[in-house]
């Protein structure tokens, strides 16, 4: 038992929680942004996926993690404009659009991959992201263990989760951005230009996630695998409706969703009397009670997954 | 000078011409109606002008120049502000973010509440439109929620204000406030256009009127030079009895009977108290109140959609308190429910499939709908009730609002029932409809069927019914067979009608 408990309460597993949570955190705020415009964003996860991609893809052509970012940050960009496209523009229906998203963005990846690396399993090995430490922060005590050293991509992360509260509730394109998501029609009466900041929210949603997908590929590991974001799309997806729509929620909820994955991680290292199966279940347990809990309180943006068509 | 003028304008949805040639001039400073029937084509107009449709032909003069409106953008930059008749306000953010996003006062790139909020406080102080500057609009009233759609335009510093349809969801009182608020703002040198389909807003509020039907003006005229009789033969085309006409009946045995119903809410307050009604064959009982005091749960508790604290409901001898709704349809009870889209109709199925909607084991053999029945009964309903439509495997989406409502009544009154409950039949339904339900439903009232007619409509109660009820806050505040229009609105408002006050209303509702 108080092997346990020492795992529960180490501050390795808190920080191990930190890494982890990175790419859902980047996710879930795409999320945020996605679904306060009214897009409901399954595609999250095959937005996660072509970060990951083109993120070792500009490492690999270039030698410089730094530049395989933005390559990340501009294939997200991308995709996020094409699935704007079709789900306004084209009013396709929003899930359809999002898990259709998800299979092409697998099958492209894999199939890039083989060309590209001969390999339909993992890519070649590639520059990864190295740790910055931060000079004085990393000789406290705690904190040091905990922000002292991590690769940009964290920092970047803390600094989008500010970002993105303030720009939805401080400024005015959050306002116009929350009354797009809860009616289209009255923000158009309003004069709003509403096409305008819809496509700017599901850009800078897939920005994010490619933020989040070159995480994974260049900050935790240094090579792209088939079906590297493995659902953390859909756990992202959950994470913003459990943070209520509000990226400190997200940040919270993702933290939440990835300390439960430190702690499972540890204590099969425990050598417990329990199949390891059980303990993997962990993390997904807590995540359906909680968001059975959250469902039932939660309000989404009003007007989530409508169509609005003008005439004119 | 003509602030506005319309040219021919021509609109058209599909085959369907929504504005056909319109000619129209504002003038600056007036209170203009446009009056006209649903569907006549008023709302398309306004939405023309105020850049949300863009329109097949014609043009629009502005201040005597002619203007290009594409988008409401560029209206609201031209001085235009809509009040449209569903408020265009985000339930979650409150008042002050309702009215100045869009045009928000900025600090440093970020949104200036503080600011925000002092201009807001100013313009709500000099029109008198008081509104809870940090409340959400979730937790204010629907004549606060207008006061802050009026302010959203004033924000944007219109000079020429649309309303669509503003009294449709406004009580008595909170209508006289809209009109004094109207009043202010054409002496502030506003210009106002007022959509409706009352006549007797039209001759209370407007400088001039135009009337539209079926997509073409019919004529302009001056407020003081017409008669409401004379607005309703324009607007429906033929003439039309503003009064209907009741014979004297005699009464027969109960056949509905409350006792002592209460409803507990979820949070134990008390929903409907002591409720106490008893209606014989043949005989109409009103039920007036402001909507929200309980009425809607009534309609529930007798439909069966809701489970009653205590009391009996008893319809012809048989206590129905907890039989199911199914049951009670299959006892004689027909419903014509307060919102009748939400809750009489389907609004994507045929009308077919809504007219056997309830009734349709009549119709069934073997476990098969028999379609040949189906369609002879609902050729016959249709033709009864004047249900206009193109076919009857049209789905009811197509039909205008008072068709959907007649189609609705003519289910009901077609199944021979005992017992009628008419919630609100005739809201939101056009003059020339309302006669038509009006008679039909004194034509139940001949043939012996007890009705209990749910309305909030002063004149509506006391052409029709035999005896009216006041509800107040859940209770019944009075019962009486003749009351005046005076009496009645004050009841309505939860006063005691003590002289005085009754000849002061009265006096203020007959200056509106």
């Amino acid at each position: 038992m108080q092997e346990i408990l020492e795992v529960i309460f180490n501050i390795n597993t808190f920080s191990a929680a930190i890494r982890i949570s990175v790419p859902l955190v980047f996710a879930a705020i795409g999320g945020v942004f996605s679904e306060r415009a009214g897009i409901i964003n399954l595609g999250l996860e095959g937005m996660l996926l072509t970060g990951a991609f083109a993120g070792v893809l500009g490492s690999y052509l270039t030698s410089n993690p730094y530049i395989g970012i933005l390559f990340a940050i501009m294939a997200g960009a991308f995709i996020g404009f094409i699935f704007a496209l079709f789900t306004i523009k084209f009013e396709a229906n929003h899930v359809v659009a999002g898990v259709g998203l998800n299979i092409l963005m697998l099958g492209i990846t894999t199939w890039l991959m083989q060309i590209l690396w001969g390999s339909r399993g993992t890519s070649v090995n590639v520059t990864g992201l190295g740790e910055i430490t931060i000079p004085i922060l990393s000789s406290i005590p705690i904190l040091g263990k905990l922000f002292g050293s991590h690769n940009i991509l964290v920092y970047v992360m803390f600094i989008i989760v500010i970002f993105s509260w303030i720009i939805l509730f401080k400024t005015p394109f959050g306002l116009r951005l929350r009354v797009v998501g809860e009616n289209q029609e009255a923000a158009d009466t309003l004069g709003i230009k509403l096409r305008k900041i819809q496509y700017t929210s599901l850009i800078f949603s897939g920005v994010l996630c490619g933020l989040g997908g070159a995480y994974l590929s260049l900050g935790q590991l240094n090579w792209f695998s088939m079906n590297m974001s493995a659902g953390r799309g859909y756990m992202a997806l959950a994470a913003n409706i459990f943070g209520g729509w509000n990226p400190l929620g997200a940040f919270g909820a993702s933290y939440l969703f990835a300390y439960t994955d430190a702690l499972q991680m540890r204590m099969q290292a425990l050598n417990l009397n329990v199949p390891n199966e059980i303990i993997q279940m962990i993390p997904y347990i807590l995540t359906i009670l909680v968001l059975a809990g959250a469902m039932i309180r939660s309000r989404p943006p009003a007007g989530l997954g409508k169509h609005y068509k003008t005439n004119r | 000078m003509n602030i506005i003028e319309f040219k021919s304008i021509i609109k058209k949805f599909g085959d369907f011409i929504a504005n056909d040639k319109i000619d129209l001039i504002i003038k600056k400073g007036e209170i203009h109606c446009l009056l006209g029937e649903n569907g006549a084509g008023k709302t398309t107009l306004m939405n023309i002008l105020f850049g949300l449709y863009k329109p097949e032909e014609g043009k629009i003069f502005l201040r005597e120049k002619p203007c290009k409106i594409n988008n409401p953008h560029k209206a609201i930059e031209l001085g235009l502000g809509m009040i449209h008749q569903h408020f265009m306000l985000i339930d979650r953010l409150t008042t002050t973010e309702n009215i100045i996003v869009g045009e928000e006062p900025l600090k440093n790139g970020l949104v200036d509440m503080k600011k925000a909020r002092e201009q807001v406080k100013q313009i709500s102080d000099n029109y008198h439109l008081a509104i809870k500057i940090d409340e959400k609009i979730e937790n204010i009233s629907v004549g606060e929620q207008q006061r802050v759609e009026i302010l959203k335009v004033l924000f944007r510093k219109a000079e020429i204000l649309i309303f669509d349809e503003p009294t449709a969801v406004l009580t008595p009182q909170e209508v006289n406030n809209l009109f004094t608020t109207l009043r202010e703002l054409k002496a502030g040198g506003k210009t106002i256009i007022f959509i409706t389909h009352k006549l007797e807003e039209t001759m209370n509020i407007s400088d001039r009127v135009t009337v539209l039907r079926k997509g073409k003006v019919i004529s302009t005229v001056n407020t003081c030079d017409t008669s409401p009789k004379k607005l309703a033969r324009m607007m429906v085309g033929r003439e039309v009895l503003l009064n209907v006409n009741k014979e004297k009946g005699d009464l027969g045995d109960k056949v509905l009977e409350v006792k002592d119903l209460s409803l507990i809410g979820k949070h134990k307050n008390i929903i409907l108290k002591n409720i106490n009604i008893s209606i014989r064959k043949g005989e109409i009982v009103g039920l007036a109140g402001v909507s929200g005091n309980g009425q809607l749960e009534l309609e529930e508790c007798l439909t069966g959609l809701r489970k009653v604290t205590s009391g009996k409901i008893i319809l012809g001898g048989d206590e129905i308190t907890h039989t199911p709704t199914r049951i009670r349809r299959k006892k004689g009870f027909s419903h014509i429910p307060s919102d009748c889209l939400k809750r009489g109709l389907v609004s994507t199925y045929d009308l077919t499939k809504n007219i056997i909607l309830g009734n349709q084991d009549s119709f069934t053999k073997n476990g098969f709908l028999q379609q040949n029945d189906i369609n002879e009964y609902c050729k016959e309903v249709i033709e009864k009730f004047d249900v206009r439509c193109q076919s009857l495997n049209e789905s009811v989406n197509n039909l205008s609002g008072g068709n959907q409502q007649k189609l609705v009544i003519g289910r009901e009154l077609s199944t021979n029932p005992k017992f009628i409950l008419a919630a609100q039949p005739t809201r939101g339904v056009d003059v020339g409809a309302i006669e038509f339900i009006h008679n039909n439903i004194l034509k139940m009232r001949k043939q012996k069927k007890a009705i209990l007619l749910i309305s909030a409509e002063l004149e509506e109660l006391l052409s029709l019914a035999d005896r009216i009820l006041v509800i107040y806050e859940g209770k019944i505040v009075s019962e009486k067979n003749n009351y005046t229009k005076e009496e009645l609105g004050l009841l309505m408002a939860g006063k005691k009608a003590s002289d005085e006050e009754i000849l002061e209303t009265g006096n203020r509702i007959r200056n509106d």
